[in-house]
């Protein structure tokens, strides 16, 4: 047993080595045909004698073949602004298409076995790693024994490691999708399969490589907790909905000329739903078009308030969702990571609504802008940035004020949230200037209805969801971007919090306080601290994951549907009958 | 304002300071020896086992002391004047008191074996003895444990957890044979055995052999065999810590005794948790029950009567519960290891011989009495009302889906628990429960 586990861990650092390495497998060389079939003709006449230089060259990885590229194109757009022939100033990215169509060497030319080398062997291994656990593990049940001695689960080498390549990954992804042209290339076969039409993008490597995780690792999830029904049941419907709904279905769309689209994904997680190309996309696809947007809308109008009045917002969350899939399969490793501090907890209720009370600004002036309206604010930067400074130093001095007796520490917080938002503020005028369309002008802050999208599909949609949402699993817990982040979950959960069915019902005084539950919340709730009072945990932030129920060793906890009337201000049962207590 | 110290920080301690505070403005100090802050003792195992640091099995957050006013203070309690109203810790420091309330805990028994005190012996019950079996277990190649219990079966597993082989001596002809009747002990041992338990029932230890440089060798059962081993925990169950008042005018028993008012009788001085002994326990209650939720419970009353309302302690139904391995336990009520010549016994068990009910009703009126369950979660708010209100046997039988609390799509048992009682009286036939049309897909 323990022989195929290990044959099973190579393999899957053999092909884990190998998609890393793969990274380099192919050379660069740029001929005259290809640029005259990718470059548009308009483009074709500045850029060959600034690309004279390139043809031919034999670069030997992605990095300096696309940076030869990207600097180019950018010698040729400065020399356009400075003679003011704003018409000759290349917008389109042609670095990705040019390393596509430029790459040889073994990558290109073994595609399929390159392939099934990387994602055929590494399943292999990876089930060869994870289905020996039945008998090694002994009986099915908890298995967490040695989570806070493993350097992988708790923020050792191993979880930093595999923090700084995920994050790196997104940013690629991302960011530099040019430079990760031959990951792309090799899934190639697979896009082939399903649409023979197609070819591969970086969002159908980064959609592949997003089921590939959630299956493999769905299957360590179900092994893992085979003596809970809930929780097998629940992992088949994330393993089914990521599958179905967010890969093949919409590639099966496309390959059927219909619009891209994922019917389990709603309005405001999918921030784009009101941009106008999508709206224009779908009213102009016929009937199905037109279904797919009116099933949007209702998806986010009746469907969640219904559904979480009945199931609590785990309907979606830890049964639908993509995110929620990805990190109830290939994040629970970490769950125990997430913060449980009081604190962390008001962090978490003031960012996650200020992103859906943003989700909503931003997609109200998309659709104002849309039906024809125009909008345009432009603040002096240190003005903004001064009042960001100032908010920050109260909200800090507020919320200390609630939790903390000594004066000290209140002066030191306001004066932390002063300079901590100060910094960030700079750091988002940086970022902005940076990457380009954002804000800042000059020395202001300009807001537009096109811009202000711009921003959210930046900061909120690639950098918080991606890059800090996944990237940080290893680091702060496997669902960051659920708790933090998500406008959807926030949106869900106000109304799981307010009108719903749903508790988490503590069996009456048998806790001991041992804190298993918290610990495993990946939401960061610290459940023991309703449970050893006896009280329902209703909290807004609850996905139902159902692990907390599962990890108590007292059978104290337990998902319910029940009567509304029941969740608060019943009485408590402590097995006391010297005093009452009330919920 | 009076000045009210509390020594121990344990749940005892801790619930009576936060129900003190709770109820007036009085200075509250919390005194420990054994660590800063509150944590849960219970969860010891789990930090060895990996599954929770230290942090985690604190139940709150360090600022939460300062907020609520409860002054914690580290140190050892050397002795107190009961006359002078005042504490004397190790050093010459001192401090006054109004209202002093003893949660002093529990001791590891250790009953005299010759060899006890070699190194890589131990009991297992303060965060220091956790400390202490971390280093005792290093390079180990084998375990023995001494002492069929809830500690010795967590020992057994925590040893497990880092492949350490252990051999587990019982005195009983089952594991916790003074409290599981048989049936249920017997699916314990089975449960042990599975996981690869050395199980040796009815076995008792004559001596503790040593290497002849202070540390454990092997130990010597009293059938003479020898078993080598490097580690050997003693968990042959726990005593109340009553050191500290034990020569002086606070009256002891094997506890502190305390009257229904939870007070000593000293004025002003109350004991409470798995250290106090009451006097007049209630009649479906021992005198010491050294278990959570009780030092809890006793807390909670013992803070309305410092605060000037006094309320006597009523404990209502016992309840218990455990973890053996994979297997839960949950108690309600009272169950014997022997059944009572007036009670008769139902029971169950499930094929796979790790889920089991029984139950005990008195033969005259049919009233239950108590119920043991492993392997099914039932809920502590339905037996409670079920035992208060003297439900029968047969109602019961028949509403025990009410008292479910499985996890959804947990395959339910009721059916076949009322099948079987059924078959068992067939003068009281109860209706059995009917699958769902999801359940019978999923079966």
């Amino acid at each position: 047993m323990k022989a195929i586990r290990y044959t099973g861990l190579i393999l899957f650092l053999f092909s884990l080595g190998l998609f890393l390495s793969s990274f380099f497998m192919s050379s660069f060389t740029l001929s005259e045909e290809t640029f005259t079939s990718i470059i548009k003709e308009e483009h074709q006449e500045s850029l060959k004698p600034a690309l004279d230089k390139v043809f031919d060259k034999k670069y030997s990885s992605s990095i300096p073949f696309v940076n030869a590229i990207n600097s180019t194109v950018d010698e040729v757009n400065a020399n356009a602004r400075s003679e003011q022939k704003w018409d000759k100033v290349i917008y389109d990215d042609y670095a990705g298409s040019l390393a596509r169509a430029s790459a040889r060497g073994f990558v290109p030319n073994n595609k399929l076995l390159v392939f099934i080398l990387i994602y055929v062997v590494g399943a292999i291994g990876a089930l060869m790693f994870l289905l020996p656990q039945i008998k090694l593990h002994g009986p099915p049940g908890i298995k967490h024994n040695h989570i806070f001695h493993n350097a992988l689960n708790n923020r050792g080498w191993m979880g930093i490691l595999t923090g700084v390549l995920l994050i790196g990954f997104y940013i690629l992804l991302y960011f530099y999708p040019a430079y990760i042209t031959n990951w792309i290339i090799v899934v190639d076969p697979l896009q082939k399969l399903i649409n023979p039409s197609a070819s591969s993008s970086q969002w159908f490597l980064y959609g592949f490589l997003y089921t590939f995780a959630v299956l493999v690792m769905g299957v360590r999830m179900i092994l893992k907790y085979r003596h809970s029904k809930y929780q097998i049941f629940r992992t088949c419907s994330v393993m089914f909905f990521q599958l179905a709904f967010a890969f093949l279905i919409p590639e099966i769309l496309v390959r059927l000329n219909q619009p891209y689209f994922d019917f389990k994904n709603m309005w405001p997680l999918d921030y784009d739903f009101f941009d106008a190309w999508h709206i224009n996309t779908l009213t102009q696809s016929g009937g199905l078009g037109l279904f797919m947007f009116v099933w949007g809308i209702t998806l986010f109008a009746v469907g969640v308030p219904v559904f979480v009045y009945i199931f609590g917002k785990r309907w979606y969350c830890s049964w639908v969702c993509g995110c929620g899939g990805l990190a109830e399969t290939a994040g629970d490793p970490f769950r125990q990571l997430s913060d449980k501090s009081t604190e962390a907890w008001q962090i978490e209720r003031l960012i996650i609504h200020g992103v859906l009370v943003f989700a909503i600004v931003m997609t109200g002036l998309v659709l104002y802008n849309f039906f024809g309206g125009d909008f345009y604010i432009s603040f002096n930067k240190w003005m903004v940035l001064g009042i960001v400074a100032l908010l920050g130093g109260g909200l800090y001095f507020y919320h200390r004020k609630k939790y903390v007796a000594m004066s000290g520490i209140k002066v030191r917080n306001t004066v932390a949230g002063i300079v901590g938002f100060f910094a960030l503020g700079i750091v988002f005028s940086e970022v902005s200037v940076f990457a380009k369309y954002m804000p800042v002008d000059g020395s202001n802050f300009s807001f537009s209805s096109g811009n202000i999208r711009t921003v959210y599909g930046f900061m909120i949609g690639s950098i918080f969801s991606g890059v800090v949402g996944t990237g940080f699993y290893p680091l702060m817990g496997n669902r960051v971007w659920c708790r933090f982040g998500c406008p959807l979950a926030a949106y869900l959960g106000l109304v799981q919090r307010f009108k719903s069915r749903f508790r988490i019902t503590t069996n009456g005084g048998q806790c001991i306080s041992c804190g298993n539950c918290s610990t495993y919340c990946e939401m960061g709730i610290d459940v023991r601290a309703y449970a050893q009072r006896g009280q329902n945990i209703v909290r807004s932030s609850c996905v139902g994951c159902g692990v907390c129920s599962a990890v108590c060793p007292r059978g104290v906890l337990n998902l319910e549907n029940r009567d509304e009337d029941g969740r608060f201000n019943q009485p408590i049962l402590l097995g006391n009958d010297s005093i009452s207590v009330s919920n | 304002m009076q000045k009210i110290v509390i020594i121990g920080n344990g749940v005892a301690g801790i619930t009576a300071a936060r129900h003190i505070r709770k109820l007036s403005d009085d200075e509250i100090t919390v005194i420990s020896g054994e660590t800063d802050h509150f944590f849960s003792r219970t969860a010891l195992m789990y930090i060895y086992m990996g599954h929770m640091e230290y942090e985690h099995t604190k139940p709150y957050e360090d600022w939460f002391w300062d907020k609520n006013k409860i002054n914690l203070k580290r140190a050892w309690v050397k002795s107190i004047d009961f006359d002078q109203k005042q504490i004397q810790f190790d050093g010459s420091e001192a401090m006054a008191y109004d209202k002093l309330i003893l949660a002093t805990g529990s001791q590891s028994n250790f009953f005299g074996w010759p060899g006890q005190d070699l190194q890589g012996v131990q009991g297992l019950y303060s965060y220091q003895d956790l400390a202490l079996m971390e280093q005792n277990t290093k390079d180990v190649d084998r375990a023995v444990i001494l002492g069929g219990g809830l500690i010795g079966v967590e020992m057994a597993e925590m040893l497990h957890s880092r492949h350490i082989p252990v051999t587990y001596l019982i005195r009983e002809e089952h594991f916790w044979g003074n409290m599981l009747p048989k049936e249920e002990a017997t699916l314990i041992d089975n449960h042990l055995n599975k996981n690869g338990i050395d199980l040796r029932q009815e076995t008792e230890l004559e001596e503790i052999l040593g290497d002849g440089n202070g540390k454990v060798k092997a130990v010597k059962t009293k059938s003479g065999e020898i078993i080598d081993c490097q580690f050997v925990g003693l968990t042959v169950g726990v005593h109340p810590n009553i050191d500290l008042v034990k020569d002086s005018k606070v009256n002891t028993d094997r506890g502190i005794l305390v009257d229904e008012n939870l007070q000593t009788n000293v004025p002003d001085v109350y004991a409470i948790g798995d250290c106090a002994q009451l006097k007049n326990p209630p009649s479906h209650r021992r005198p010491i029950e050294a278990v959570w939720y009780v030092g809890r419970m006793m807390g909670e009353t013992v803070a309305r009567t410092v605060t000037g309302k006094e309320t006597k302690y009523q404990p209502g139904v016992w309840f218990n519960s455990a973890k053996f391995f994979d297997i839960e336990y949950q108690n309600y009520g009272i169950v014997l290891p022997e059944c009572p010549e007036d009670s008769g016994a139902f029971y169950w068990e499930c094929d796979d011989k790790e889920k089991c009910i029984k139950i005990i009703y008195k033969k005259e009126t049919n009233e239950v009495q108590g119920v043991n369950l492993f392997g099914i979660r039932n809920r502590h708010e339905v037996w409670n009302k079920w035992l208060t209100e003297k439900k029968t046997l047969n109602y019961i039988i028949s509403n025990l889906p009410e008292a479910n609390f499985d996890p959804e799509f947990f395959t339910h048992w009721e059916g076949e628990i009322q099948k079987k009682y059924n078959g068992e009286f067939p003068e009281n036939q109860v209706s059995v429960r009917k699958k769902g049309f999801l359940e019978k897909i999923f079966a």
